[in-house]
């Protein structure tokens, strides 16, 4: 209906009366924008008490009268979070380690990111680049990272190298497939228009393919995000030397019966995983989110 | 188009039809293109457009008219043939608005100029000029999926108007757009015609729309499309809405719905 706005077009007519000009939104009821805003804060609320509910649930009964395991196994949540995060020498200990880990997975991410651009960029040129290169990206993301790690460590040792290798190689995969389909996704009409203009390929490039991918290529980020910290830790579980990151603290906990420093660790890992996804989420909205509709209510 | 302007003759009901000329800013000389995969899209069509002349070409779907106007502004090569045309001042409406999403509507506008190296102040000057030339002043920074179709097919309008061209091609530009929407910019474009004076190759769906805006309808068969009969629109340059109620209007679109009638069989 904001085509009324065209009244002013043709103010002088005969049916200028019937057209007052008005916005191109529309607001929504404030009736129902209110009960969304309830529904929005509730629902989660909800499922976190469920969950936590859940939690109890598991360590005073079902863990013993359906598994018949000892309750420790899943210790309740008040005594992982006094035993992790009110104690504070082993809060610092678990929050050091959780920040080496994300330095590794954020320089894994940011190399993962400059190959996989390269490359997409390079496949999106080049048609039989990509017939070529990318049953490779597909077989290495069907190989399970574990299987590679070994490997790896031989290669460039346990240390800062050889995690951040286990990042690239895990990471690579939803960064190159994104950005590849996200260059590829201007429509016909639009490249018509740098056609017409007989536009040179890196413009057509820069001014068209690149700002189209954008949505795409940040979600392929924030998988991305998600597969590098899981990237770090499978490097620490298995390595479990040289400097401590999460999870080696993780592995130490459980070797030494420590579980409810282990759920900490976790928790941890979780929230670490969680923050760069909600990081991510957040940038795209900043560069997208104006023109881009689906990007509007996530993060 | 926010005063009526009345004061254009440059046109001449009299012209003569059809012969390749040597002012034409567009024509076309017994082109005919097949795609590689063996569609004979257009077959020896031979007409040509002088600036102030407003060329309608109408005829059934998938009759090869979309693929002539791809072809003059060399979107596609004809493959016999030969068409005669400046393409460094030719405009293009596509079927939709084909704007960049992620560019504001005054950066669309601007696309054409800047991708042809327009100096900045030029560009900025322009496209402040047609954005209000298409009423678009008060949405210059909106980005396209916060305006209405109609609005949409006026960036693309502008974006084109920018580059001031001698030839502007348009295909069926308004057929998504509702019907009040349609005629109303129908009249813009009219209106703009007059004031610009470029020649203008217009390919529809729709007879009212062709006899209303054209000097020139021309009806094409169905594929391979050729050009099988013309018509010239009598009508003054500068014409009302209610001249879609006039006897000589009804009279004409029926001609031209017959001969249509025919191009199907």
């Amino acid at each position: 209906m904001s085509d009324l706005v065209d009244a002013q077009a043709i103010a002088a007519g005969p049916d200028a009366a019937t057209a007052p000009a008005l916005g191109t939104d529309t607001t929504r009821p404030a009736r129902g924008k209110r009960r969304r805003e309830v529904i929005d804060l509730v629902g989660p609320a909800l499922a976190f008490g469920g969950f936590i509910a859940l939690w109890y649930v598991m360590h005073y009964w079902a863990l013993r009268a359906i598994w018949d395991k000892p309750r420790f196994l899943v210790p309740p949540p008040h005594t992982v979070i006094n035993e992790s995060f009110f104690d504070t020498e082993r809060l610092t200990e678990m929050l050091r380690a959780t920040r080496y880990t994300a330095y590794i997975s954020l320089i894994g991410l940011a190399i993962a990111i400059l190959i996989g651009t390269v490359l997409a960029v390079a496949m999106a040129q080049t048609q039989w680049l990509e017939r070529s290169v990318w049953p490779y990206l597909v077989a290495l993301q069907a190989i399970p990272i574990i299987a590679l790690t070994p490997l790896i460590g031989s290669i460039w040792g346990f240390g800062p190298v050889g995690r951040t290798v286990v990042c690239v190689l895990i990471a690579m995969f939803p960064i190159v497939a994104n950005t590849l389909f996200g260059l590829l996704s201007a429509d016909r009409g639009q490249h018509d228009l740098f056609t017409l203009r007989k536009a040179s390929r890196s413009t057509r490039m820069f001014k068209l393919q690149f700002p189209a991918a954008l949505p795409a290529i940040f979600a392929g980020y924030r998988i991305a995000a998600g597969l590098s910290v899981i990237g770090a830790i499978v490097g620490e579980l298995f390595f479990r030397r040289g400097e401590k990151g999460i999870g080696i603290l993780l592995a130490d906990y459980r070797a030494q019966n420590q579980v409810p420093e282990a759920y900490g660790a976790m928790i941890l890992t979780a929230a670490l995983g969680i923050a760069l996804f909600v990081a991510f989420g957040l940038l795209s909205q900043l560069v997208v989110g104006k023109w881009h509709e689906t990007t509007r209510r996530t993060g | 188009m926010t005063e009526t302007s009345t004061t254009h003759s440059h046109h001449d009901p009299t012209m003569p039809p059809a012969a390749v000329s040597s002012d034409a800013v567009l024509s076309f000389d017994h082109v005919s293109m097949t795609f590689p995969d063996g569609t004979h899209a257009v077959d020896d069509v031979s007409f040509s457009v002088r600036p102030g002349e407003f060329v309608t070409v109408v005829g059934p779907s998938g009759c090869g008219k979309s693929t002539l106007l791809r072809v003059a502004a060399g979107l596609e090569h004809e493959t016999a043939g030969s068409v005669a045309v400046n393409r460094s001042e030719l405009g293009y409406v596509f079927q939709d608005a084909t704007l960049l999403q992620w560019r504001t509507v005054r950066r669309n506008v601007a696309l054409f100029a800047e991708l042809d190296g327009m100096a900045r102040p030029e560009r900025e000057r322009r496209v402040d000029e047609k954005l209000s030339l298409v009423n678009l002043d008060g949405f210059a920074d909106k980005y396209p999926r916060q305006l209405s179709g109609g609005m949409r097919m006026r960036a693309s309008l502008a974006r084109s108007l920018v580059m001031d061209p001698l030839i502007f091609l348009f295909d069926e530009p308004f057929g998504a757009l509702d019907q009040i929407t349609r005629e109303r910019l129908n009249s813009e474009l009219l209106e703009l015609f007059a004031r610009q004076g470029f020649g203008a190759l217009f390919i529809t769906h729709s007879i009212a729309e062709a006899v209303f805006l054209s000097t020139r309808v021309l009806v094409m068969s169905a594929r391979p499309g050729r050009i099988v009969a013309a018509f010239d629109v009598p009508f003054a340059p500068s014409r009302s809405p209610e001249l879609r109620f006039d006897p000589q209007f009804a009279e004409l679109s029926g001609e031209v719905s017959q001969a249509l009638r025919g191009a199907h069989s």
